[in-house]
């Protein structure tokens, strides 16, 4: 027993050096810290984690960055648990504002949806537009022809909202006549890396945001091609908003106003634009400020206008 | 099949070149697991000698109860202490979520039923006799507990020891109250959730080896530990 006592103590003061040693490392300035909920097909494409880097080194913030579907990261923002919100599903952030959770909505880039599937493409909708595309899907898949299988992120993601508008204006009624309508249609209720994977081994069709496929095709050859990349429902959107003061007080508005206005600046705009080219050889995300008109339809916001700092 | 076998040669470059970003998400593992273990332990062996001790009514449901929660599901710890520690729970104002510490939380809650649930099935091994002999002896309940929990250290031992490991192994309720946040929150079990999802396989088996070699150097140091205890004893 005198032993146990012994090793336990050893532990104990091995563990309170470590700790202390911790605390007093030389450290000037404290960085803040700015919590930010973010969507995974924004986070694993990495553009986050190389904005988090070099924003600490030079701005002394730490992005404390959290990603999940949009549906759970705009949850956490409405019970205040950070103080931004990096998403790109326009109708959500529109609830989200009208509610009066977000404020200083601001546009910092864009992208393109695409459907991918199998090289053979062997439900023929390869130069259709995205309605036609999955009109054809679904016909095929509902008279249960062989290898047609769309796999749907289900999980209310901003993809899947842009996926919902698609069936929308393809004529359907997306929880009547889609969900649920089959076997073709196959939902993973997961992030888009895990859904590309799925859909990559039950050789199916999927929509993707370009920025996620890519990566994802780099690492992991991905067995999908591009099919359709060609329509105005294909638009994907992200924005930035900060959780309103007048719902949580204690929020961290003062980083989250600089940090926007970083977002939208020259500087963040050309670090959005560069990144990936190394990598991918293109762009993943069109920096918004590129367009002669952010606040036309079909981008419908601003991308210029600095956002002063909110108050209760 | 090449995919595997790159990935694991990637996987053994970044462990030995210690690659820093991996290394601080192993030493974070450690860090909460470690802490979770010995807090859930500290809680867990008492109420587990209380339960054995003293005999009350409902005590086989309470005992069925605690094994039952052995099972409990990571992803309801991890809800359950979302939605205490969020910022609109009860427990808000004290800015937990999204920290080491909520995750420290969370994973004693999830192993100590464990911990209490071995701790009387240990101390139910013991003979008879000797509960009452102990009994007898000891004026005060405390001491004879003590007494008692001392002749089953072994059998203890390992049940922390795979409390431990069902708290390092767990995804599910660090995922949700530390939000998997790079350099503040990212353990090698959410660390791994997300490189696959990112086409980052070789890292994830690099982080893969990590988390079992941990679990083996564990075991085999419990293993040595009462080996080692067990010949002092019969020398």
């Amino acid at each position: 027993m005198k032993k146990v006592l012994r090793v336990f103590g050893v532990f104990l003061i091995l563990l309170a050096v470590i700790c202390a040693a911790g605390c007093v490392s030389p450290q000037q300035q404290e960085p803040t810290q700015l919590k930010i909920a973010t969507t995974t097909s924004l986070y694993d494409t990495g553009l986050l984690d190389a904005v988090q880097d070099y924003y600490l080194e030079n701005y002394n913030v730490d992005l404390l960055i959290t990603s999940q579907g949009t549906g759970k990261a705009i949850a956490s923002a409405k019970n205040g648990d950070v103080d931004v919100l990096l998403v790109h599903s326009p109708s959500q952030e529109a609830a989200f504002i009208d509610e009066g959770y977000g404020v200083n909505h601001r546009g910092i880039a864009y992208n393109y949806f695409i459907i991918v599937g199998p090289a053979d493409d062997p439900a023929g909708i390869a130069g259709m537009t995205p309605e036609e595309g999955v009109a054809k899907l679904k016909e095929l898949g509902d008279a249960g022809t062989e290898g047609i299988i769309f796999v749907s992120r289900g999980d209310n993601s901003g993809t899947h909202s842009a996926e919902k508008n698609i069936w929308k204006s393809a004529g359907f009624n997306y929880t009547a006549q889609i969900t649920g309508s089959g076997p073709w249609y196959k939902e993973t209720g997961a992030g888009m890396g895990d859904s590309l994977t799925t859909s990559g081994q039950l050789g199916a069709y999927i929509l993707t945001d370009e920025a996620t496929y890519l990566t994802y095709k780099k690492n992991n050859n991905l067995p999908l091609e591009v099919i359709i990349d060609e329509g105005a429902s294909l638009l994907n959107r992200y924005s930035i908003m900060t959780i309103s003061p007048a719902k949580y007080p204690d929020t961290n508005v003062k980083d989250a106003t600089d940090f926007t206005n970083w977002l939208i600046s020259e500087e963040g705009q050309n670090f959005i634009g560069a990144y990936g080219v190394e990598v991918y050889g293109k762009p993943l995300f069109t920096p918004m400020s590129t367009l002669k008109d952010s606040t036309l339809p079909p981008f419908n916001i601003d991308c210029k206008t600095p956002v002063v700092m909110p108050t209760a | 099949m090449g995919e595997i076998t790159d990935g694991f040669l990637e996987a053994i470059t970044l462990i030995i070149t210690l690659n820093p970003e991996i290394m601080e998400i192993a030493g974070r593992s450690l860090y909460v697991s470690s802490l979770a273990t010995i807090a859930a332990a500290l809680i867990a062996i008492p109420i587990g000698a209380v339960i054995y001790y003293y005999d009350f009514r409902g005590k086989r449901t309470v005992i069925n109860i605690v094994q039952t929660l052995y099972a409990l599901p990571t992803v309801i710890v991890g809800l359950l202490v979302y939605l205490l520690v969020s910022n609109s729970g009860p427990l808000g104002s004290l800015k937990l979520l999204y920290t080491t510490n909520a995750m420290i939380i969370a994973q004693v809650i999830l192993v100590s039923p464990l911990i209490v649930g071995l701790v009387i099935a240990a101390l139910s091994g013991l003979d008879k006799e000797m509960k009452y002999t102990t009994m007898a002896l000891n004026a005060r309940a405390y001491r004879a507990m003590l007494t008692l929990v001392r002749e089953t250290k072994f059998a203890i031992l390992s049940a922390v020891v795979l409390a431990f490991g069902r708290a390092i192994a767990e995804v599910g309720a660090v995922m949700m109250v530390g939000g998997n946040i790079r350099h503040f929150t990212r353990t090698l079990t959410t660390a791994i959730t997300l490189n696959t999802s990112m086409g980052e396989f070789s890292t994830s088996i690099a982080l893969g080896i990590i988390l079992l070699t941990i679990a083996l150097v564990v075991n085999f140091g419990v293993n040595f530990f009462q080996h080692y205890n067990g010949r002092m004893k019969d020398d």
